[in-house]
């Protein structure tokens, strides 16, 4: 599984992952409070601008997390146009599309190493309640290794389907999906207390 | 505790594994995902605490940038979308649902956890995805219900299957039913 970043080292990318995030709440923050359609055009041009500075593959990509949002948002307009104003449809517009840009500005030029490193220090204060800082790390790197394992699980028990019965298998294949995982987690949790275990153990406060 | 971690995530997986089965279209023209059907089962299965943590897991990892919902859409621009109530309302719906399958004793599974789907999947997560339309599209509650009220037929199919579907786990393993241990 490919994350949705692009590969590079723009400006963009060489910022830190906490850098872009804050910046990113604050931006959310105040493109949520304006209603008038020059700010908000302005806001949107500069996101676009940000996303040209990635070059084409950047505005490509821009582009494409947009789509699903503009079918919702063409729908809204259409229905603004013929109950309320068009001003309102307007700045509807504009901010969904200013601050999903935003957003997946910050999303296509934060590598997830980079997103995993903050994520564990933004956890690190848990490990007081006996919550390793390495288990959000761990989750994803365990999910994403499994969703591929279990996309071919699913492919074998259609097939194995197929090969005995000439009607669609629809959903009932989830039934021996379901099972399965549920024998794996055995399995997946004593090939992790064999490595030790998730909880983390009391090391001696370093010296450095 | 290493098992409920593997638990969890092994749900995380089969979530974001379900949205790479194409959708099923309804003759109104509606598409059916069973990535919600995955939300709904989760809790179904594993109970409410350990449902909603897996569907944590899900949303994480769509904050993360990574293309986990069906259609390949990730990012964090999912969050500033219209439909930002209905990804954060799967957790409660995992929840709900779990916590009412745990609850809920009648003579037959499929019905308790038809009913639990019901109330969680559909009543709870469409509560929360309207709340998301209403912040994000500035309408009130009964334009943005109306927006979604297309996808309540496919969801009703849905919360039926998950029903059927945990009456088939319960049949066939019955310790498997996490949310019915005690």
């Amino acid at each position: 599984m490919l994350s949705l970043a692009l590969p590079g080292t723009s400006w963009a990318h060489r910022l830190s992952a906490g850098v872009k995030f804050g910046v990113l709440a604050g931006v959310m923050a105040v493109m949520a409070g304006l209603d008038r359609p020059v700010p908000l055009a302005v806001a949107g041009c500069a996101v676009l601008g940000l996303h040209a500075t990635l070059g084409w593959r950047g505005l490509r990509a821009g582009a494409l997390a947009m789509r699903p949002v503009l079918w919702i948002v063409g729908l809204i307009v259409i229905w603004q146009l013929a109950l309320g104003t068009a001003h309102e449809a307007l700045v509807l517009t504009l901010r969904i599309i200013a601050m999903v840009g935003a957003a997946t500005f910050v999303t296509l030029t934060t590598p997830l190493p980079d997103l995993i490193a903050l994520v564990e220090r933004l956890a690190a204060p848990f490990a007081r309640f006996g919550l390793s800082p390495r288990l959000p790390a761990l989750a994803v790197a365990m999910v994403l290794r499994l969703i591929p394992v279990l996309r071919g699980r699913m492919e074998m028990l259609a097939l194995a389907w197929r090969a005995r019965s000439r009607k669609r298998p629809g959903p009932r294949l989830i039934v021996p999906m379901v099972l399965s995982l549920l024998d794996d987690s055995d399995h997946l949790a004593e090939a992790l207390r064999a490595r030790g275990g998730l909880t983390p153990t009391k090391l001696p406060p370093r010296r450095d | 505790m290493e098992r409920n971690f593997t638990l969890i995530i092994l749900f995380a997986a089969l979530i974001c594994a379900l949205g790479f089965v194409p959708p099923i279209t309804l003759i109104s023209g509606v598409p059916i995902s069973a990535q919600s059907l995955g939300v709904m089962l989760a809790g179904a299965v594993l109970g409410a605490g350990r449902g909603a943590l897996a569907v944590v897991v899900v949303v994480g990892l769509v904050a993360l940038g990574l293309p986990v919902l069906a259609g390949g859409r990730g990012g964090l621009g999912v969050f500033a979308g219209p439909t930002v109530g209905f990804l954060l309302g799967w957790i409660a719906a995992a929840f709900v649902t779990g916590w009412v399958v745990s609850r809920l004793q009648t003579r037959f599974i499929w019905l308790s956890a038809t009913i639990a789907a019901v109330i969680g999947g559909i009543v709870v997560l469409y509560l929360c995805g309207t709340i998301g339309m209403m912040i994000v599209l500035h309408k009130t509650f009964g334009q943005a219900l109306l927006l979604s009220l297309p996808f309540i037929p496919g969801d009703l199919i849905k919360a039926v299957v998950v029903g059927w579907l945990t009456a088939m786990i319960g049949r066939y393993r019955p310790g498997a039913l996490l949310s019915r241990a005690h």
